[in-house]
């Protein structure tokens, strides 16, 4: 009874040929596109040296000027405020700036990029279920899928370097944003729509004045989520040649540095609790009008 | 009567994946909980025929279930019809295209929600120009409309608030202030006050009725209060299961129910102060002496005059003092008792043969 006890597997060589059809398949969409798509992606990889080289060329402290006004104008908090000027203070001390402003740059490109393409989907699929049907599992995928495997088509196809550590950063990242988008405004109050649609509001009326603006702090929510996620592709992202705080964490986990990867690591996390709690406290402003008084 | 502003003809909804197949039983007299029964559709309105007439309140009554805020939503056409006609100002509404909708709804007509349906991130100015921003108006004449209207409803020094900050009542002044704003010469009211406790709504009927005294809208009002629909309606028509059971002015329907549910209905109100004499006066027979009574007022009203006068009879008078009839204590006395619904013989004989 060979058939129970061995699975019927398909043909050892057949296998190998399936494999090498795929892979060679990829090959060579890669070597006729390759360039078409970095050339399609160097606008981007310009602005992301651009913006990388602005923060290590501007004087520290002010950058920290800047990140203090911008904590303080997301936030309204003394304590966020501060918190954030004496953990980049430290970040600096240690020896860390130049990986954590590289790190602060690719994160905030990424950021940028994934809200620009997440809300127009995610506005997509609110408005068509079968956009909504079709996306979903995608975004299943992008979410599960290990990020190692993704890594190997988009080095294929864009090589090693800063635009396919973007892109990786991005797969990874976008879901929360267009899933949350969606689900925002799904959730507007279906009286409020009627009353605009009552008035004679088209689409961009609906969409712009009603739909958006409610579902905000969902989306506020989804913005939150992309850059912590973001964040935690930091150290994937520099196995394929991007620089920051993820490359003395790679060396250090080559070379059993514990003091080099747990500062490292520990500025990673400085960097995700100074962005989570600044784009969560604004979130929250975003919706104060709706906190005071309930009733009715 | 002015010629009919709103004319609604013949118009059925039927909710459910094939409505039009299933229209013809409907039409055939098939009845709701058969339909649904043996078709799985359920049957919201059936050969509804109204006119309402320009510049009148038209109330629609109705149990909840019974249709009415269905109704109301074909007007503006947020809900499509299956079958039949809604005419504005002899447009055909289920004829109009989405631009032509857009436009009726925009200009045309205006809606007052029973849950207000305001924009929670705006302010009462913002929400109350919403119409007008939508119409494409914007800046400076903008505010100015808004900021009248606002005035009107007793809002003044409101305006910076955001509608979860008011209280019910001045949430839906804000909602008819943004219905008013946008000059539609039909309002729409879909329970307008039905979510309010009973003393705001009856300031807020108050304030319906100032502004109509003046505006002269074309009003259709949605409510399931029979002291309501009294005191607002010109004109009521009255729904159940989908159907109209009766239609007409307020004081036919209290003083001739059209059937035993109508007169159940209107058993409990204070009849004395809804009538008014014009409704059950002798018309005709002329009394020159003795006091005379206004046809507008209520019997109510009446009473004392009529107790006073010499035989119980007085002589009513028009507007402009004309004589119009009579109206006797006894006559006023017997308005004042429920009236037997029309069915009523014909329940009571039915009983006797079973």
């Amino acid at each position: 009874m060979e058939f129970f006890t061995e699975f019927p597997e398909m043909g050892r060589e057949q296998l190998r040929d399936l494999k090498k059809a795929i892979d060679a398949g990829f090959r060579d969409f890669s070597r006729t596109y390759g360039e078409g798509m970095e050339d399609f992606f160097n606008p981007l990889l310009q602005f992301l040296i651009w913006f990388e080289k602005l923060l290590l060329a501007t004087p520290w402290p002010i950058v920290i000027g800047v990140i203090a006004a911008l904590t303080w104008f997301g936030a309204r908090s003394w304590k966020i405020t501060l918190g954030s000027v004496i953990a980049f203070l430290v970040i600096g001390y240690l020896g860390m700036w130049e990986d954590t402003m590289a790190t602060l740059a690719i994160i905030s490109v990424a950021t940028i990029l994934c809200i620009v393409v997440g809300i127009p989907i995610g506005v997509l699929m609110a408005r068509y279920d079968r956009a909504q049907a079709a996306i979903t599992p995608v975004l299943d995928v992008m979410q599960t899928i290990p990020s190692f495997v993704y890594l190997i088509p988009v080095v294929m196809l864009l090589g090693i370097g800063k635009v396919p550590g973007l892109i990786a950063v991005c797969i990874y990242a976008i879901p929360p944003i267009v899933r949350l988008t969606n689900l925002g405004i799904r959730l507007v109050d279906k009286e409020v729509l009627e009353a605009a649609d009552a008035f004679g509001a088209n689409y961009r009326q609906r969409l712009f004045g009603v739909q958006i603006p409610l579902a905000l702090p969902n989306i506020f929510a989804g913005v939150n989520q992309t850059i912590m996620m973001a964040l935690g592709m930091v150290v994937i992202a520099s196995m394929i040649g991007v620089k920051g705080l993820g490359v003395p964490v790679l060396r250090a986990i080559s070379n059993q540095y514990l003091a080099l990867g747990l500062m490292n690591g520990l500025a990673i996390v400085a960097l995700a609790i100074i962005f989570d709690r600044v784009s969560q406290t604004y979130g929250k402003r975003l919706q104060a009008h709706r906190m005071d008084g309930k009733n009715g | 009567m002015a010629e009919p502003k709103l004319r609604i003809r013949e118009l059925y909804k039927i909710f459910g994946d094939t409505p039009q197949k299933v229209l013809p039983l409907v039409k055939d007299g098939m009845s709701k909980a058969e339909l649904l029964d043996k078709h799985g559709h359920v049957l919201g309105l059936r050969d509804i025929n109204i006119d309402i007439p320009e510049r009148r309140i038209q109330v629609i009554m109705g149990l909840s279930g019974s249709g009415k805020s269905t109704l109301i939503r074909h007007i503006n056409r947020l809900i499509e019809p299956t079958a039949g006609d809604i005419l504005i100002n002899g447009q055909n509404v289920t004829q109009m295209d989405a631009g032509e909708l857009r436009d009726l709804r925009r200009f045309t007509a205006s809606m007052v929600f029973q849950h207000f349906g305001l924009l929670p991130h705006r302010t009462v100015q913002q929400n109350v120009e919403y119409g007008l921003t939508i119409q494409g108006i914007e800046g400076a004449d903008a505010a100015n409309r808004a900021g009248h209207w606002i005035e009107r409803v007793g809002l003044a020094g409101y305006e910076d608030r955001y509608p979860g900050q008011l209280s019910g009542g001045m949430q839906q002044r804000v909602g008819l202030a943004r219905a008013l704003a946008t000059d539609a010469e039909i309002l729409l009211m879909d329970e307008a006050f039905s979510a309010l406790d009973p003393l705001i709504r009856t300031e807020m009927q108050n304030i319906l009725l100032d502004l109509q005294e003046e505006l002269h809208k074309t009003i259709v009002f949605i409510t399931h209060d029979l002291d309501e629909a009294l005191r607002l309606g010109d004109q009521i028509a009255i729904l159940r299961d989908g159907e109209v059971i009766q239609k007409g002015e307020v004081q036919d329907i209290v003083l001739r129910p059209a059937d035993s549910y109508i007169a159940d209905f209107t058993k409990d109100i204070n009849r004395a102060r809804v009538l008014k004499v014009a409704a059950i006066m002798e018309p005709g027979r002329k009394l020159t002496s003795g006091a005379a009574i206004p046809a507008s007022m209520t019997i109510e009203q009446a009473l004392t005059t009529l107790a006073a006068a010499p035989d119980g009879v007085c002589a009513v008078v028009g507007p402009e003092g004309e004589t119009l009839g009579t109206v006797s204590l006894q006559g006023a006395l017997a308005a004042v008792a429920p009236a037997p619904p029309a069915d009523a013989e014909a329940a009571e004989s039915q009983r006797y043969s079973a």
